[in-house]
């Protein structure tokens, strides 16, 4: 096992030496930050002297090597923008938005994996109309339609809780909600999808002919079945979330990740696009690694380790 | 003869359709004896494991037990509510499934699928006491090195092993009766005889009897003491073994007996029946093989054919006068 996840780890260390290539040159053809950042009455002379100290100047190969260099040390530059280091200012960012992801997945799972599984036990039930019209509804309007509608009712008229801004729990629920209602909806069809399948299964057959009682088929024989695509999902949903949670990071002024690279972008600020791209990529080999490592706990046919 | 341990009495099981109630199994009479193997034979769709979920009370949604009577150890099991015929299932009557590969749970032991069966039928909470007895009955389908298997997984062993697990787990209700439905048709065939010789011993030692739902008419050769021929939701025919193979009365048996190749002499042409056999639930009034029969008479499209004995154990459901008067010399 330890030499399966060295490997995972050094193949992840390719992984994030393409990303960063690519996003080195991709986020230098936005735009030249000397044109920007600089009074429109600046000389040639200023603009290349700006560059000097920013370390724009010299052919792009070098820069790259430069920059590698840096970042073997750990160190991600500068922010153009902020006077604080990139991974600061990324970091400081993530922070909410790991927070109100994190969030969003929990309701997501909390809300719809029990709803999926009354739907799958009992179809065409009460439960199971209730579930699907809730799915329809969740991933008929994008997040933050569903923010806005969330502002107007819960925090304008009715006054349940704040409307925008960060830092309290309350500041949290809307957000969560409008965030996770899209991801809840995926869930319950997935979890109702695997364990209907799951439960015309032969080995359920077998479960039941055994005489066992229903719920012992149903948590002990089908539930545990049913466990590996929806970790798959939840982490694929945890990237997607991650990224849609702009949107929602906006409506509700969250100081977040999105919002962070969309400002960083527009500002020409390469070294916090950068850091951003390496967190990203970062977060998202140990998400991945994480997940292989909970399959195998879950499954015995996977076994790494060779 | 021993014991009856499984009568079914007219067993007649609908499955709701959007078209209405379609009869998968219809007016099916039958009995398993104690020691005894009973062969139910047939083409798939003829209702052959439908009439096995009936008795187990596992049939798919929207089937029922329209009518009849499915008597287990002179007990009515038809109508009974689920929680009763768990009772039942996997205690009494041990079932084991055609594919080994799907009827095990993946992620679960193989040790505790068995021991599962001891906990809840025979209430048995000590671990040590149930490791005992999962070994015990592993070692009974003679799983090699069982003590030391306990904690493998089902995809760990072969498809014969597997399947002997399953046979484990319908051991360790101690089973009057097994249900095996199609045990060996997914597996390889140098381990098919092993399977049936497995549950023949078993029987031998414990006079379990056995309803074993096969294709394959040599398995029933072989293994069984009575065989019953299913076509299209009907018992066709019934018998001991021997006589039904040796002058098979319906003309549906005479095909099916004349359609197993002989090593001595393999034609050049296999002998098929020709035709269709109808949807299930479709067969329409009369005798349901009538269409593809070349004997049919008019009379055998007007109704369906009452079952009639021919003596020595045997009945058949056909007009046909010289097959029945040939059959029964």
């Amino acid at each position: 096992m330890p030499s399966y996840v060295l490997r995972r780890l050094g193949a992840g260390a390719i992984t994030l030496f393409v990303m960063t290539a690519i996003i080195f040159a991709l986020v230098r053809l936005v735009g030249d930050p000397a044109h920007l950042m600089l009074p429109p009455e600046a000389t040639e002379a200023d603009r290349a002297l700006f560059r000097e100290q920013l370390g724009l100047s010299g052919p792009l190969p070098l820069q790259y090597l430069d920059y590698l260099l840096a970042l073997a040390r750990g160190d991600l530059g500068q922010s153009f923008r902020f006077a604080a280091p990139a991974l600061e200012v990324v970091l400081q960012r993530l922070g909410p938005s790991l927070i109100l992801t994190g969030a969003a997945m929990a309701f997501a799972v909390v809300a719809e994996v029990p709803l999926g599984i009354l739907s799958a036990v009992r179809p065409g039930g009460i439960a199971d109309q209730a579930a699907r019209l809730f799915c329809a509804l969740g991933q008929a309007a994008p997040p933050f339609f569903f923010s806005l509608l969330f502002i107007r009712l819960f925090a304008v008229e009715w006054r349940l809780v704040p409307t925008s801004g960060y830092g309290t729990p309350a500041h949290l629920v809307l957000p969560t909600l409008a965030l996770g209602w899209y991801s809840a909806a995926g869930l319950m069809r997935l979890t109702r999808a695997n364990l209907t399948q799951v439960l015309a299964s032969e080995y359920i057959k077998m479960a039941r002919a055994k005489g066992l009682p229903e719920h012992v088929v149903l948590v002990k024989h089908a539930l545990r079945n049913v466990a590996l695509p929806l970790v798959t999902f939840a982490a694929s949903q945890f990237g997607i979330l991650l990224g849609g949670a702009v949107s929602v990071e906006a409506v509700f002024a969250v100081p977040g990740f999105g919002s962070l690279i969309v400002e960083a972008i527009s500002q020409l600020d390469y070294p916090v696009v950068q850091a951003a791209v390496v967190v990203s990529v970062v977060l998202f080999i140990l998400i991945n690694l994480g997940v292989d490592l909970i399959y195998a706990a879950l499954d015995p046919r996977i076994r790494y380790g060779r | 003869m021993g014991k009856e341990i499984l009568r079914l009495d007219a067993l007649v099981t609908e499955i709701a359709s959007p078209a209405g109630a379609a009869r998968v199994v219809d007016g099916v009479s039958l009995s398993v004896a104690a020691g005894r193997t009973l062969g139910l034979v047939g083409e798939s769709g003829s209702g052959k494991s439908l009439t096995c979920l009936s008795v187990l009370g596992l049939l798919p949604p929207g089937g029922r037990v329209a009518s009849g009577r499915i008597l287990f150890r002179g007990e009515d099991l038809a109508g009974l509510p689920q929680k009763a015929l768990a009772r039942y299932r996997g205690a009494g009557i041990g079932t084991v499934l055609q594919d080994p590969m799907t009827s095990l749970n993946p992620l679960l032991t193989v040790g505790e699928q068995i021991g599962e069966v001891f906990r809840h039928h025979h209430a048995i909470r000590s671990r040590a006491e149930r490791r005992r007895r999962t070994v015990a009955v592993m070692e009974q389908v003679r799983i090699p090195a069982a003590s030391e298997r306990l904690g493998a997984y089902p995809h760990q062993f072969s498809g014969g092993m597997r399947q002997r697990i399953a046979i484990a787990i319908a051991l360790a209700g101690e089973p009057d009766l097994i249900i095996a439905d199609e045990p060996t048709t997914a597996l390889d065939v140098t381990i098919r005889l092993q399977i049936l010789q497995l549950l023949r011993d078993i029987q031998r030692a414990r006079g379990t009897a056995i309803l074993l739902v096969t294709h394959d008419l040599h398995a029933v050769a072989r293994f069984c003491d009575e065989v019953a021929v299913m076509y299209a939701g009907r018992l066709v025919e019934q018998g001991p073994v021997a006589s039904v193979f040796a002058r098979p009365a319906h003309p549906y048996a005479r095909g099916l007996v004349a359609a197993v190749p002989r090593i001595a002499a393999i034609p050049d042409r296999l002998p098929a029946i020709p035709g269709q056999p109808p949807r299930p639930g479709e067969a329409g009034e009369g005798c349901a093989f009538a269409p593809r029969c070349g004997q049919a008479i008019a009379a055998c499209t007007a109704a369906v054919p009452a079952v009639r004995a021919l003596g020595a154990g045997r009945s058949v459901a056909c007009l046909a006068p010289q097959l029945l008067a040939e059959a029964a010399e």
